[in-house]
């Protein structure tokens, strides 16, 4: 609970501070809007060119684009901070965080709170709203639930993964790009139907970097698509369940991390 | 040739900062090798759609995604290269010192800019390409010659890649926030490049404008040349058309150093 | 304060054969790598009372901020026993963060793109500081050393004077009961050193506040502490007085003297001798536990004098100088014990 509190605290900071340049403020949430648009600018053109990638149309392909682009966007704005962690150790400014009574992960999380990254997260509302339009499904109470059950998993899984890539940073410090393959590329993963990769990929991001649990499973249970690797339905339920484990596995992770960096100081 | 020393030293110099991060490097690798992978298996999908799309069958499409996961960041088509450092340099005023060293500017940058591509076509073009060689089936040129003209095309991509480098850091002596410029045409790049997508594949009239900008000499061209797409008088029209770029950017970044020079001298520093 | 009861006040800072051993891996060839051990805090005891000012000095290297990353509960002890006002540093990290307050002057504590005040406020509520302590402290700390016109400018746009002075009002604003400064005057100007060491006395004098310095410079320690602690190879040189550090160290001072045109060696007898000559400028060394006074009246009477300076001798002459005359009478404690 100190964590917490620490963290609003320090956010605030950060968006009062922000918001004293509210021209600048607004610059960057466009540009930010515009560089995650552009993937979707991407995504266009290929449906300009075809009508269905791996089976899926332009508003199915749009459904997952925009659920996996608001868990990442929530995630990376609540946590993103954390990626500055390897650089941290290397210019010895972690050191000043542990000599404050307050958890050292809320204080790095919320270090340098970008609201610009509303970008990101306005993009992904868009594109989901679209895609809930144009989609015609036939609603069921359990569909409707599905929505934010998918959003509020989805966005604790990123986040166990922001936490336990900087708890790699504290073993390799240069390494700060190695998590990004997970976090952004696992949301350029999942933007596209599971049916166009191998089994074994998707294998791997179900049962070992269990990404699939982002999206995928819940969203094809909306969209009423059949199941890769033959793989339960009852298991687009199972997200909150997966985003509880990845949390406390992402939270020992950090607490090797952290004990290895005050056994060793660097 | 006491300057052409000079500069070599500055390019091997360029060259070894970057040597020394090798855990970044490792990362940088593995990175590119993750977009790879996800990257290949939608070009399967698209490719299983419309065969031969944009004149590639599906082998030539493969081997586009991890040529351009080799080559990205030696033509840093995402920016990342020396152009933060010389817009931080504008900010601060060292630039002055710069300006009075007895060495030109812009081949100095140009030099260090080269070292910095050398390393990562090095250190981050062959691991992606090997990996992705064994996981799919590409179409890897035989002739050595083509081998020859794709790193003479990749050489004037760095250099094209540069002069934009060069032009839009050089707007920090009349913008107030370079770094915002930086990141507009890093934005460009990304698009124009072909990074994510061919150009080729680009519908209609912006197609037909993405790949005349600069920016298609980054990736779309040297990648055509690697495919074999462009032998013969094509082969010299795609040098032609990068080396006219190059020049006609660095034409520019030399007049609009000349003004900033006279700027930093109006202001005294 | 709150339950440091059992943390006596002649024994608030202990420390029990504390040890720091780190595993350091050398590239030994190609892939193969060799693990050896590097101690770099190696069984040190001492303890400083409720109040004391305490200068804890070594060459670089020597496991300086080693023993105070332990003392702050930034890295755990690979042996020994380690307490701060009762409290085990590195079990109870944010409980002890209450009672310490730590400088480092390479690195700032405060955000470093927000204005100076935005950082205090974050102290108070962080802290939980009563809003009437935060107040008088602040006012205090802005009054004493001279920052009233600072609070608003952003960290990265102060001078490094400023900075420092910035840093340790930080560190004040919660009532620490100890306060860790890491070299709290590199890189100052004269001026901003003379406010740190007249505010830093002060505050000693009037809260009672518990000071452990390390630093490079011995006028630092001069100014401000009567004990002062020597740690070399991650051991404990020597432990008392610091006009006893001079004798054992038998480290000389330097007199610089600017005479009005090159003369031969200034002759004064044997209580200084000239090192260096350079035109009209004049090295002369003296005893660093003699008093430069004697001396300048003497010189500027026989001699016609321009300006003079004198230059303190630094850490690693001292220290050199103690392995000169060799180790024995450094340990006073260890003969205690």
């Amino acid at each position: 609970m100190d964590g917490l509190r620490a963290y609003r605290m320090i956010a605030a900071m950060w968006i009062r501070s922000t918001m004293a340049y509210r021209a600048s403020f607004a610059m960057t949430v466009v540009t930010d809007f515009v560089v995650t648009a552009l993937d979707f600018a991407a995504i266009l053109l290929m449906f300009s060119q075809v009508d269905m990638i791996g089976g899926y149309t332009l508003p199915e392909v749009a459904l997952l684009y925009g659920t996996a682009g608001i868990a990442l966007g929530l995630a990376d704005l609540g946590l993103g901070s954390i990626e500055q962690l390897g650089q941290r150790v290397r210019d010895g400014t972690l050191d000043t965080l542990m000599v404050r009574p307050a958890p050292v992960l809320a204080q790095i999380a919320a270090d340098g709170f970008a609201l610009r990254r509303l970008g990101r997260l306005t993009q992904g509302l868009l594109i989901l709203a679209y895609a809930l339009a144009a989609l015609d499904i036939a609603w069921t109470p359990l569909k409707v639930l599905m929505i934010p059950l998918m959003l509020l998993s989805g966005t604790v899984i990123f986040a166990s993964v922001f936490v336990a890539g900087a708890a790699f940073q504290f073993f390799a410090q240069d390494a700060a790009e190695v998590q990004s393959s997970f976090t952004y590329g696992g949301n350029t993963l999942l933007r596209y139907p599971p049916t166009i990769f191998s089994k074994e990929l998707v294998r791997g991001v179900t049962f070992v970097m269990p990404l699939a649990f982002v999206n995928w499973l819940p969203a094809l249970y909306v969209l009423g698509r059949p199941y890769p690797l033959d793989l339960p339905q009852w298991l687009a339920f199972a997200p909150p369940l997966v985003a509880v484990a990845c949390c406390a596995l992402a939270g020992a992770a950090w607490r090797v991390g952290l004990r290895s960096y005050r056994s060793t100081g660097s | 040739m006491g300057q052409g020393r000079l500069y070599a030293a500055v390019a091997v110099s360029g060259f070894r900062r970057y040597a020394t991060y090798r855990m970044a490097t490792a990362a940088g690798v593995f990175t590119n090798t993750v977009f790879g992978v996800i990257l290949a298996y939608t070009y399967v999908a698209l490719w299983d759609e419309r065969p031969g799309l944009g004149g590639y069958d599906q082998a030539q499409a493969l081997t586009y995604v991890w040529l351009c996961q080799g080559l990205h960041a030696a033509v840093a088509a995402m920016g990342r290269g020396m152009e933060m450092e010389l817009i931080g340099r504008i900010r601060t005023g060292d630039i002055a010192v710069d300006l009075y060293r007895p060495a030109d500017l812009q081949t100095w940058w140009l030099a260090s800019d080269v070292g910095r591509a050398a390393f990562h076509l090095l250190g981050r073009g062959f691991v992606p390409m090997a990996f992705g060689a064994l996981l799919f089936e590409l179409a890897v040129p035989s002739d050595p010659l083509t081998w020859l003209a794709f790193l003479v095309s990749v050489a004037l991509g760095v250099v094209v890649s540069f002069a934009i480098r060069y032009l839009v850091a050089l707007s920090a002596f009349w913008l107030m926030d370079g770094a915002g410029a930086a990141q507009m045409a890093a934005l460009a790049g990304i698009f124009f490049s072909g990074l994510l997508l061919p150009l080729n594949i680009f519908p209609g009239v912006l197609g037909e404008i993405a790949r005349a900008l600069p920016w298609s000499a980054l990736l779309q061209k040297p990648a055509d040349v690697f495919l074999g797409e462009r032998t013969g008088l094509a082969l010299l029209e795609t040098y032609a058309f990068q080396g006219a770029w190059a020049v006609a950017l660095l034409a520019a970044g030399r007049l609009v150093q000349s003004a900033a020079t006279k700027r930093v001298v109006v202001q005294g520093g | 304060m709150i339950d440091s009861s059992h943390a006596s006040d002649e024994e608030f800072i202990r420390l029990d054969g504390v040890e720091k051993v780190f595993d350091v891996r050398r590239r030994n060839g190609f892939l193969r790598r060799e693990k050896h051990q590097v101690r770099a805090v190696d069984s040190i005891s001492f303890t400083v009372a409720r109040g004391e000012m305490v200068g804890y000095i070594g060459p670089n290297g020597a496991g300086k901020s080693t023993t105070i990353k332990m003392l702050t509960g930034i890295l755990t002890p690979s042996g020994g026993r380690l307490r701060v006002a009762g409290i085990d540093p590195s079990r109870e990290r944010t409980r002890l963060a209450q009672h310490i307050g730590v400088v480092f002057g390479q690195r700032t504590t405060l955000w470093w793109d927000l204005p100076l005040i935005d950082s205090y406020r974050l102290m108070h509520r962080m802290y939980r500081i009563p809003d009437a302590r935060y107040r008088a402290n602040l006012d205090r700390c802005v009054e004493l050393l001279e920052m009233g016109h600072l609070l608003e400018v952003p960290v990265r746009q102060l001078s490094l004077g400023q900075r420092m002075r910035g840093d340790i009002a930080a560190a004040l604003l919660h009532d620490p009961d100890v306060l860790y400064l890491d070299e709290p005057t590199i890189g100052l100007d004269v001026v901003s050193k003379a406010k740190v060491r007249e505010f830093l006395r002060e505050l000693n004098a009037e809260r009672g506040t518990t000071v452990l310095l390390t630093t490079h410079d011995l006028t630092d320690i001069e100014q401000l502490c009567r004990r002062v602690m020597v740690i070399d190879h991650g051991r404990l040189m020597y432990d008392g007085a610091l006009s006893g550090l001079h004798e054992v160290g038998e480290s000389e001072r330097l007199l610089v003297v600017d005479l009005e045109r090159e003369l031969p060696p200034v002759d004064i007898g044997p209580a200084a001798r000239v090192v260096k000559v350079e035109g009209p400028r004049q090295w002369l060394a003296f005893p660093a536990s003699e008093s430069a006074a004697p001396l300048v009246a003497r010189i500027a009477a026989e001699y016609p004098l321009v300006d003079l300076s004198v230059r303190e001798p630094d850490i690693e002459a001292v220290i050199a100088n103690m392995y000169a005359t060799g180790g024995e009478r450094l340990h006073p404690q260890a003969e205690n014990s």
